[in-house]
């Protein structure tokens, strides 16, 4: 196979060999690129050249026989079978191999290899998160260099889709159920996700990146960046995770308002709620926003957040309410006098080492 | 008016009585708003239902440039996410339910198929003037939408975005139910008056293609439209009792919906397309002055598509999740689809050999056919095959695709047809001029619109993308660039088939040749369309037909007319 994809790729796109960007085609940076690649560019020529017979039919026949004086028409047979067989039979032969290679193609696109690195990939009006197996999260999705990498990945409210063009890997993320997909990167950098299938608002900018690492620097990022949250102060701890899960597609932190409310002079007042009642902002309702939304729908807003129960640790929800906090005058000031409790708290609950094993 | 000498000079040779010809038309029988409103004549319902089409075209076309103006830039240039996403959702909706699925069978067909026939009218007259009522209804329903707060899902409607957003989904929803059942009446309509009204001698096989086309397309309106119905139905059910059928929340399946929805909608892209293919046959014909080749591999290729697209709406969800054999299958059935289409091109090259082709305006549609309709059908091989599909699924290589299919397939020969019928449907020229200035305008805005949008596509652009990358943004400009060439053709067409009903020359009976039975009566047709069964002959022998001079349009030599 990989002789004859290599031949065929050669023929038929030479650029292409080296994996950079053609004039159709994004640059190449897995090992399925190629094969999708010789694939479009064998379909390619083959319309270019069933195009060109057209066309050009059409234009010399146009001139030919075009009227003018002294020009009439001439008879011709108005059927022929053999004609028709031959120009149904044809087009039917060639269309079998698009077929067969599609398929074939495809297949190698959709079965992962058994060795591959599992990552959890959950979508969600308009962020990505990607979960490593030490339980991480990140939103842009890190992996190592030539390694088989497998994401089963489901979304929280609409169907999205995962789609990696220099990969040539697109995958629908249906709510409700897990969908499977692969891929094995070629070439460390930093390549464009996008959301492909339309879910809202925000879908145009439900972008991310995948961040192709050397083979021996994954392990040493993932390492580092999993511990952050006993490195970090909590408000800071915060402030990383509300960008890296989705919080800031809604929720600003300069006073505009956007899907929901802003973080900023949040804590420490009253909101008001749909239902009329008004509750003060404190470390209970901030929690009970993340982890049951749909409980308590401040006024002027849709009910779209989506709930965070079981994708934020405790100690992660204190994070983010301690970085809200620090938004706020009120919180502010707090801070100072409850900061020992806090960190008196935090040996208790250390979910990065339970998230080890 | 001027002019009705030569128009009487023609008439009499076709066979008609002067006093008929300029007195009583269907135009002219009947005065009066109310004389149109309740008419039961199927010309005047085809001319309302062209009306109504055309505006509908003029409404999805300013959406259009409203969309594409906004692609100027990267970010924000006239109008906000939420109004961009309601702009494609009304610029889909409206071209595909309100122009392109009514637009041949239910406006031109409406007013040449009983013609062509050789029928007094449609079979069930009655019921053909609920379907337009039904389909003002149902346009009703759907432009409702934007006043009451805008849909926002996309034509598609998939679930379960479109039963969780609180824009005014169930309008547009209830618009799209309504105007199916319009389209399910068109089309029982036109089957049973093929089936039962044919005169004697109008067998089969000496139908016109068009009829063959349209009887084809009529076969899935009344068997998938239906799907859709219920679909649109369920949906409507599930957001407002909370049924828990498509969303998972409530223990649905979402991808059930997609199922069901292309379902329907795969065999409308062919309620939109063999029309336009039916109407390729009758023009190359007629222009080429040469007998249609292979006209049973056409006719048979219609009724082919009119099957094989119920067997392949899997095509749309590849990347779905759904298995690896329900892909094989769909993807193996997508090719054979191909093969039919195939046919017919290679037929109407055939049938351009050796001919005297006379480049009127509906033929300059009809060449730039072969082009855009060539690329909307080989660009659909790369998305037949799996591994190809995936990579451009939901990418804009799948909306210049479709756009290459429905516009540069649909629109073109809707605009041929236009121009082929429309001195018959008003009994006017156009400028003739113009009109070929405008149709090659037409084609270089389009191409220079769309053809980028492969490029971009297959670059990894993705679909219903409010902002993008900047490295997208040439892209964009050349394509929004090329739309407002199209807005230009458009306004010039506007111009010259206005000035054509006031002070258009009158039309001659035959201004190019036909030979279908439409041809052999007066422009416009009488009232009563035969007074008794037409003679039928093969609606591609232009032996009799010879130019005359003195009237602008051909004559029977043997002075034998319609009978
Ligand atoms: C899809 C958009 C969306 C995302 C993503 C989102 N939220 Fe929200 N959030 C909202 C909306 C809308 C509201 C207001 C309605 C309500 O109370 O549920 C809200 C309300 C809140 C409130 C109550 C605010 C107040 O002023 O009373 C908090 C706290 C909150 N979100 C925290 C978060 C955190 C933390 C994250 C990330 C881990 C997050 N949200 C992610 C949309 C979102
Ligand atoms: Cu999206
Ligand atoms: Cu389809």
């Amino acid at each position: 196979m990989s002789m004859l994809t290599d031949l065929l790729a050669s023929l038929f796109g030479m650029a292409l060999l080296n994996g950079e960007k053609t004039f159709w085609l994004p640059e190449q940076a897995s090992t399925a690129a190629k094969n999708v690649d010789w694939i479009f560019m064998f379909i390619y020529w083959l319309s270019t050249f069933f195009f060109v017979l057209i066309v050009g039919l059409t234009i010399l026949f146009v001139i030919r026989y075009r009227a003018r004086p002294g020009h009439k028409e001439q008879p011709s047979p108005s059927h022929s079978t053999l004609l028709e067989v031959t120009w149904s039979v044809i087009p039917s032969i060639l269309l079998f191999f698009i077929f067969y290679y599609g398929y074939k193609g495809f297949m190698d696109l959709v079965v992962p290899p058994s060795n591959s690195y599992e990552i959890g990939v959950t979508a969600q009006r308009w962020s990505w998160n990607f979960t490593y197996p030490d339980g991480y999260v990140s939103e842009n999705l890190h992996v190592p260099v030539d390694r088989p990498i497998r994401l089963v990945m489901t979304s929280e409210d609409v169907i999205h889709s995962f789609f990696v063009p220099a990969f040539r890997v697109k995958r629908d993320i249906v709510p409700g159920r897990y969908n499977v997909t692969w891929f094995e990167a070629t070439k460390p950098g930093s390549y464009q996700i996008f959301c492909a299938e339309y879910c809202g608002t925000g879908h145009s900018d439900m972008l991310a990146q995948v961040i192709v690492h050397d083979t021996g620097e994954f392990d040493r990022w993932l390492e580092e960046s999993s511990g952050f949250l006993d490195k970090l102060a909590p408000a800071e701890a915060g402030e990383l995770l509300y960008k890296q899960r989705g919080c800031k597609q809604c929720h600003t932190l300069d006073g505009t308002i956007k899907i929901g409310p802003s973080f900023k002079d949040s804590y420490g007042i009253d909101h008001v709620l749909t239902d009329g009642s008004t509750v003060l902002a404190e470390e209970n309702y901030y929690r009970q926003s993340m982890l049951d939304p749909q409980s308590q729908i401040v006024a002027g807003f849709d009910p779209v957040m989506p709930t965070y129960k079981g994708r934020l640790k405790d100690k992660e929800v204190t994070a983010i309410i301690a970085f809200i906090k620090s938004l706020s005058p009120y919180g502010a000031v707090e801070a100072e006098t409850e900061t020992p409790t806090e960190s008196e708290a935090q040996p208790e609950t250390d979910s990065a080492t339970d998230d080890l094993d | 008016m001027n002019g009705s000498d030569s128009t009487t000079t023609a008439d009499s040779a076709a066979g008609y009585s002067s006093a008929q010809a300029s007195s009583d038309n269907y135009l002219t029988h009947g005065k009066g708003i109310m004389s149109w409103l309740g008419t039961l004549d199927h010309k005047r319902i085809g001319v309302m239902y062209l009306g109504c089409i055309l505006f509908s075209f003029f409404l999805g076309g300013i959406f259009a440039l409203l969309i594409r103006t906004e692609l100027l830039t990267p970010g924000k240039t006239i109008v906000d996410a939420d109004q961009y996403n309601q702009l494609f959702t009304l610029h889909g909706a409206v071209m595909i339910f309100l122009f392109l699925i009514p637009g041949i069978p239910a406006a031109l067909g409406n007013f040449a198929l009983p013609l062509m026939l050789g029928a007094k009218d449609v079979a069930f007259p009655r019921l053909n003037l609920m379907s337009w009522y039904l389909w003002v209804i149902g346009a009703i329903f759907a432009v409702a939408s934007i006043v009451m707060g805008g849909a926002d899902t996309g034509w598609t409607f998939y679930t379960p975005y479109s039963t969780s957003t609180d824009t005014a989904v169930i309008s547009m929803v209830t618009g799209a139910f309504i105007l199916g059942f319009s389209s399910i009446f068109t089309g029982l309509n036109f089957l049973v008056t093929i089936h039962r009204l044919r005169p004697p001698g109008m067998t089969w096989f000496k139908m016109p293609l068009f009829l063959w086309g349209i009887y084809g397309t009529a076969v899935m309106q009344v068997l998938a439209t239906p799907v859709l119905g219920i679909t649109l139905l369920l949906l409507i059910v599930e957001r407002t009792l909370g049924f828990g059928i498509f969303d998972p929340a409530l223990g649905g399946d979402p991808v059930l919906f997609q199922h069901f929805f292309w379902f329907y909608s795969h065999p409308a892209v062919y309620i939109m397309v063999l029309p336009a293919m039916a109407i390729m046959s009758e023009i190359f014909s007629v222009f080429s002055r040469k007998h249609i080749f292979g006209y049973k591999f056409i006719a048979f290729s219609s009724i082919a598509l009119a099957i094989l697209s119920f067997l392949v709406w899997g095509h749309h969800m590849f990347t779905s999740g759904q298995s690896a054999l329900a892909n094989f299958v769909f993807s193996a059935l997508t090719f054979s689809v191909s093969i039919p289409t195939a046919i017919k091109m290679f037929n109407w090259l055939a049938t351009m050999y050796k001919g005297n082709i006379h480049l009127d305006t509906p033929m300059i549609y009809a060449l730039t056919f072969m082009f855009t309709f060539g690329i909307g059908g080989l660009t659909g091989l790369f998305l037949g095959a799996l591994a190809t599909d995936i990579h451009l699924h939901d990418t804009y290589f799948i909306v210049a695709h479709f756009h290459y299919t429905m516009f540069g397939g649909t629109v073109i020969a809707f605009l041929a047809a236009l121009h082929y019928w429309w001195p018959k449907m008003f009994g006017k020229m156009y400028d003739e001029k113009l009109g070929r200035i405008a149709a090659g305008l037409v084609f270089i805005g389009f191409n220079t619109t769309f053809f980028t949008q492969f490029i971009m596509g297959s670059q990894g652009m993705p679909r219903r993308y409010y902002h993008y990358l900047d490295e997208f943004t040439i892209y964009h400009q050349i394509s929004t660039a090329g739309s407002y060439l199209m807005a230009i053709a458009f306004f010039l067409m506007l111009y010259y088939l206005v000035k054509s009903l006031v002070s258009g020359k009158p039309a001659p009976a035959n201004p190019w040749g036909g030979n279908t039975l439409e041809w052999h009566m007066t422009s416009p047709p009488p009232y009563y369309n035969f007074k008794e069964a037409p003679h039928v002959g093969d609606p591609y022998d232009f032996s009799d037909l010879e130019w005359d001079e003195k009237t602008g349009g051909y004559v029977s030599k043997s002075g034998r007319g319609a009978s």
